[in-house]
This record gives structure tokens, C-alpha cells and sequence, in this order.
């Protein structure tokens, strides 16, 4: 007998739960004071901005909403390392990795209270919108690879699943194209542990999802999810080696969802309590204002003031949201092709002639 | 001129749309090299490299979710299903994604696709290959669905298809793809995607059909002239958006329809076509609308399949109901 292959995946943290670097060689960016000053003001505003739409949901004027809550590092850090040329294909709660690219949170919103308007949104036209069947959006963003690599142009394309989306043909079918061509992609797997009620163990015997990547070719890490500097190196590596044509990579960032898997959900359910108050401890805001703290880059102070300003913005884009008025009923049809066939312009006079008659 | 095939007219129309436009590639299994497994891309990957005909690893899911990142991203794709029968698991990205994507983000971003496969029975192939699945496609807003029955419409649909800014399902019959050759002129010229086609005029019932089931029918309307009976013949080719003016005005002249095709009856395209004309055709109407039609089974393999395709003899005398009943 005869080894052909090992592998061992490699597990990348900077800073521990309570803010302490664990080793010694922090990442030279995380030195530009003021940027890591602004990431974790980014997850901050995240954090508020989350909390509104739950709140806006329970009080009837949101659809379905999804939280980000727990997952703030790893969405700010994806969208802090892309560049703008790059092409982002989220799956539906990327807010933060978003906000970064320019949608505004009126958009988000404007989604989730059941408006298409909200995928027109003001970030980079070339980005996907949400793709809420699950891990499809691996495969679109291998398809923006391909275009890239047929083009010649030196862009990478990023997609985010979850844990449970790792199941999926598609999400395979993506990191498996990624390797046999080569393509400038990366996936990063947001493991926050639960697909709705199904645990990670659950889902696979793999004991990492990172290790699915080597059986694709293709570069595989895993990180520690809450910990902004660990998931932003690991990116910046990754998006680096893609746009200079040494392919894909696999990113598994292990995180938590404090939150429920969205506002139709009761978590309570399915996990313990000890369980949820156990990954508070391990939290991606704790530990990055800790070490912000200790380095004298932040204080409580400073800390209140930006709570109170994202509070305002946040209202801001609610009241925002709120005034906008919903599409006319021919919005149903607009858009369903370039130019309506005939059988759709005599429904969407119908339609409008019905409404014409309620008006 | 060359007289071509059917499939020469995808070979063809595929050529001149990637010479005329750099951003059109060619995707699928067994496409490259190997130039098709039935030779519809037949010389593409010397022509127009690697790059561009790309042999894809064997997933489906994969070669419609590329073409849909792709097409969002400025190239114009087409996708081969080497077979009808394998499109199911390309149907979640075709649905979700490329149907919808103009729709869901406002005109934002499109999806300029086209889903070729080889399409429908009768040319005594393994389980699985032979099968009609049209009536899938015309029900999901958002796509055009194609079948074209001849050489030049072949290669004029599929150029339209190419051009057209939205997701087409493109499906050959494949029991045609070399039943006859006809002249057809590599000039680029597009034929539209929201019309019928006359191919035979008549005045006592109307034929309405398409894919490889045109050929049944123009011998079913030649053998009712022999008996003195005259039958106009439709193609329908673009299935949706569907032309009905075309159908109705040939119904008003006539007053009986036999509508053909292979897939099976309940729910299949025919049943909308019918509808229509019980909508909006009744008083032209002095018969029943007859439906001849693959049964409501699974296409069976290969020894009973001419048994289950819809027969010159079954459209006979489904024209022959119609006749009796006025």
C-alpha cells in the first residue's frame, strides 16, 4: 500500500475571545490604525442596523428578515477586501459585506419588505442580488470567473455560503469547476453552525467543510469567523492569488448565529440555551473593540458616540424606506423581458384597467 | 448555395453568431473536442479555441449555473443539455435565476442565455433520451422557448435566440436533425421569435404542431389531399412567446383544429393552444378541437416508441372526427 494524497487544513486565528493576539505576527493592514478603527466601526453599524430590522419585523412593517447577527467579522472583512471591479454573489444576509460595496440599507430593507426595488441597488451594478436558493450562487460566481478568465481581466469573483449550503450539488459543482479551470474565485463558507434547525454535525462527517476544497484542487483554509483580522488575512490572501491567476479558494470562517435563521424562526426550539450564551462569549464585536481598547484606539466614549451616530443613519434609511411608495401594479409585468410579448401587454392592460377602475 | 441539415443549421448558426461576437461562448459536455455527441458543435473548438467551446466537467447543475454567471456578466452563452432528458437538474438555475434575474432586480442585471438540447423520441436511444419536455419550459415566465423543424429555421431561430437579450430554451428534435438538407444561406439573418409558420395552406381543418412531429403532419395533410380533404399546416416554433393570431386566423378559415405533438397530453403545450381557441375562437369553431398526442405515460424504450409518437394514421383520423362532427 501506497500513499497518492494527504492533507491537513490549516486553522488561522489572530486574536482570541477576550481580544488578545495569539500570535505574534498580526497581518501588516491591521497596523493602518485607522482602518481596523473603521471595520470594526462597520460591524458596529451592522450590529444596529440588524437590531432595527428585527424590530421593524415584529412590529409589522418588514417582511421575513434574515440577521446577520454573530457573523459581523466575517461580512464586513468580505466586503473590505474586495475590490469594487470584483463581483460579490451573497446569499441573503451579506448586509455588512454590502454596505461596504455602497448598497444602502434602505435597499436591504426595500427586499425584505417585499419590494424588487431593493435589488437595484446602489452598490456595484455587477453584483448579484440575493440568491435565496441555497449555494446556487457559488455557481454564478464561477460563471463570473470563467467570463473574467475568458476576458483576460484581472477581477475575482467572491460567494458566500453556509454550512448547510456545503450539502448542495451546486456548492460541490462550484469549487469542482473552480479547480479543473482554474478560475479566479473564492468561496468563503460562513459556518455559523445551524442550517435553520440542522446542526453542522448533521450535515456532513466531514470533521472540517474546508477539507471538501482539496478534494476540488483548490486552496482550502479555515478560520476563526469572529475574528475580523483572521478572516480579512485569509481573504486578502485568497482574492490576491485569484486575481493573479492561481486560482480558487475555499474559506471556511466558523462562526455562530446568535439570532434566530430568521424572524419566521424560533431558535429556542432546536438548541439550547447554554449553547447561545456559551458563543456569546466568543462574539466578533467583544473581541475587536477589546484589542482596540488595549491599543488605545478606541474608547468607551468613542464607542457611544458612533452607537448614537448609526442609530440616527439607521432611522435615516428606515424612514427612508418606510416613505417609499410601492410600485404601480404594472411593475409585475415590467422587466420580465426586454421588451413585453403581446400576450404580456394585454395582461398588463388588464391589470391596469382593473386598477384604474378601483382608483 | 450548400444544402444543409437540420443540425448543420445549429453548426452553422453557432459559427456565424461566434464570428460576428466575441462575448458568445459555447458550453457543455463532450462539446469540444469531441465536437458534440451528436456533431452539433462540429468543429467550433479548432475554430474558435478552448476559450470559448468549453468542455465542462459532467454536471448539469454546473453547465446552467456557469451560463447563468456568465450571461449576467456580459457574455452571451449557450449551454448544451446533451440530452432533453438530462435538463432536469439545470432546471433549478434556468427557473430561479436566469428566468427571473431581469424581473427580481429591475433591469439591473440579465440573463442572456440560450439552453440548447437535443430534443423528443424516435431514434431508438437508451431510456432517458427520448423524451418532450416542452410544456416544463412555457409555463416559467421569463423565457422563450424555440423548436425549429427545418434546416434554415434552424439555423435562423437559433441566431435570434443567440441575439435575443433574454433566456431561450433552444430544443432540436433530434429525429430530424438529418432527415432532409435544404439550401440556407450563412447571411446572418435572423428569423423572429414570436411567429408560427405556415406551411401549407388549407381550407377544411387546421394542423397545428412542432418539432420533429411536422414531418408526420405534412404526410398526414398529404394523404387527406389523396382523399380530397385540404389541410393547412402550422409550425409553431416559438412556443412562448406564443403567435396565436397566426393559428386563429388559420381556425377562422377552417373551423376545426387538430393540434400534434409528442409530449404527453395532460398539460402538455397543446392544452394551452386549445384553451386559447375555446377562448377566443369558439363561434369560428364548427368542431371539437382533437389533440394528438404522446399518451399520459412515460415514453416507453425504444421497441414501442413509434407506438406511443403520434402517427400519420392517428392524425388522419383525428381529421377525420372533426369532419364528421359537422
Amino acid at each position: 500500500m501506497s500513499t497518492v494524497a494527504t492533507f491537513e487544513i490549516e486553522y488561522l486565528q489572530y486574536l482570541d475571545a477576550d481580544g488578545k493576539p495569539v500570535r505574534d505576527d498580526l497581518p501588516e493592514w491591521s497596523k493602518d490604525t485607522k482602518e481596523l478603527v473603521e471595520l470594526y466601526k462597520q460591524m458596529v453599524f451592522l450590529r444596529v442596523f440588524d437590531g432595527k430590522a428585527i424590530a421593524l419585523q415584529r412590529t409589522g412593517k418588514l417582511g421575513t428578515y434574515a440577521s446577520a447577527l454573530g457573523m459581523e467579522a466575517t461580512h464586513v472583512a468580505i466586503g473590505s477586501a474586495m475590490a469594487e471591479d470584483d463581483v460579490f454573489a451573497p446569499m441573503y444576509r451579506e448586509y455588512g459585506a454590502q454596505f461596504y460595496r455602497g448598497v444602502k440599507p434602505r435597499e436591504v430593507l426595500m427586499y425584505w419588505g417585499g419590494d424588487e426595488r431593493g435589488n437595484d441597488f446602489s452598490g456595484p451594478a455587477h453584483d448579484f442580488a440575493w440568491s435565496v436558493p441555497i449555494a446556487t450562487q457559488a455557481l454564478h460566481a464561477a460563471g463570473a470567473a470563467l467570463a473574467f478568465k475568458i476576458r483576460k481581466e484581472p477581477r475575482v469573483a467572491v460567494s458566500v455560503v453556509g454550512d448547510g449550503g456545503t450539502s448542495k450539488s451546486d456548492f460541490y459543482g462550484a469549487i469542482n469547476v473552480a479547480g479543473a479551470m482554474t478560475l479566479p474565485l473564492v468561496v468563503v463558507i460562513v459556518n455559523n453552525q445551524y442550517a435553520i434547525s440542522i446542526p453542522r454535525s448533521a450535515q456532513t462527517g466531514a470533521k472540517t467543510l474546508a477539507q471538501k476544497g482539496i478534494a476540488a484542487g483548490i486552496d482550502s483554509i479555515q478560520v476563526d469567523g469572529n475574528d475580523l483580522l483572521a478572516i480579512r488575512a485569509a481573504l486578502d490572501h485568497a482574492i490576491k492569488r485569484a486575481r493573479h491567476g492561481h486560482g480558487a479558494t475555499l474559506i471556511e470562517a466558523v462562526t455562530y448565529r446568535l439570532s434566530d435563521h430568521t424572524t419566521a424562526d424560533d431558535a429556542r426550539r432546536y438548541r439550547p440555551d447554554l449553547e447561545v450564551k456559551d458563543a456569546w462569549t466568543r462574539e466578533p464585536l467583544k473581541r475587536l473593540k477589546a484589542y482596540l481598547l488595549a491599543q488605545k484606539l478606541w474608547s468607551e466614549k468613542e464607542e457611544e458616540a458612533w452607537k448614537a451616530e448609526c442609530a440616527e443613519r439607521v432611522d435615516a434609511e428606515v424612514n427612508a424606506y418606510l416613505e417609499t411608495k410601492s410600485q404601480p401594479v404594472t411593475a409585475i409585468f415590467d422587466y420580465t423581458y426586454a421588451e413585453l410579448p403581446l400576450d404580456l401587454e394585454r395582461q398588463r392592460e388588464q391589470a391596469l384597467a382593473l386598477e384604474t377602475r378601483k382608483s | 448555395m450548400p444544402q444543409i441539415t437540420l443540425i448543420e443549421g445549429v453548426t452553422q448558426a453557432l459559427a456565424h453568431e461566434m464570428r460576428r461576437d466575441p462575448s458568445v461562448v459555447v458550453l457543455g459536455e463532450d462539446v469540444g473536442v469531441n465536437g458534440g455527441v451528436f456533431r452539433a458543435t462540429a468543429g467550433l473548438q479548432q475554430l474558435f479555441g478552448p476559450e470559448r467551446v468549453i468542455d465542462t466537467p459532467l454536471d448539469e447543475t454546473s453547465i446552467a449555473g456557469l451560463t447563468v454567471g456568465l450571461a449576467a456578466q456580459g457574455m452571451k452563452p449557450v449551454a448544451e443539455a446533451q440530452f432533453e432528458g438530462f435538463i432536469y437538474p439545470m432546471m433549478e438555475h434556468i427557473a430561479c435565476h436566469a428566468a427571473r434575474m431581469r424581473h427580481r432586480t429591475r433591469g439591473r442585471l440579465s440573463c442572456p442565455a440560450v439552453f440548447r438540447a437535443p430534443w423528443g423520441g424516435g431514434i431508438r436511444a437508451p431510456e432517458h433520451h427520448s423524451e418532450a419536455n416542452e410544456h416544463l419550459f412555457t409555463n416559467i415566465p421569463g423565457l422563450r422557448v424555440v423548436l425549429p423543424s427545418s434546416p434554415g429555421r434552424a439555423y435562423g431561430l437559433l441566431l435570434a435566440a443567440i441575439r435575443d437579450p433574454d433566456p431561450v430554451i433552444f430544443f432540436e428534435p433530434k429525429r430530424i436533425y438529418r432527415q432532409y438538407k435544404e439550401e440556407v444561406a450563412d447571411d446572418g439573418e435572423a428569423l423572429p421569435l414570436d411567429v408560427c409558420y405556415v406551411l401549407r395552406d388549407g381550407s377544411d381543418v387546421t394542423l397545428v404542431t412542432w418539432g420533429a412531429q411536422v414531418k408526420e403532419t405534412l404526410e398526414a395533410a398529404e394523404a387527406l389531399a389523396k382523399e380530397g380533404i385540404s389541410a393547412e399546416v402550422i409550425d409553431v416554433a416559438t412556443l412562448k412567446p406564443l403567435d396565436f393570431d397566426t393559428i386563429h386566423e388559420s381556425v377562422r378559415k377552417t373551423g376545426r383544429c387538430v393540434i400534434v405533438h409528442e409530449a404527453p397530453r395532460t398539460a402538455g403545450f397543446g392544452a394551452e393552444i386549445a384553451a386559447r381557441l375555446a377562448e377566443r375562437a369558439m363561434y369560428d369553431l364548427v368542431a371539437p378541437v382533437e389533440r394528438v398526442t404522446g399518451y399520459d405515460t412515460h415514453i416507453p424504450l425504444f421497441r414501442l416508441e413509434m407506438k406511443y409518437l403520434p402517427s400519420v394514421e392517428r392524425i388522419v383520423a383525428a381529421v377525420k372526427r372533426t369532419l364528421a362532427a359537422s
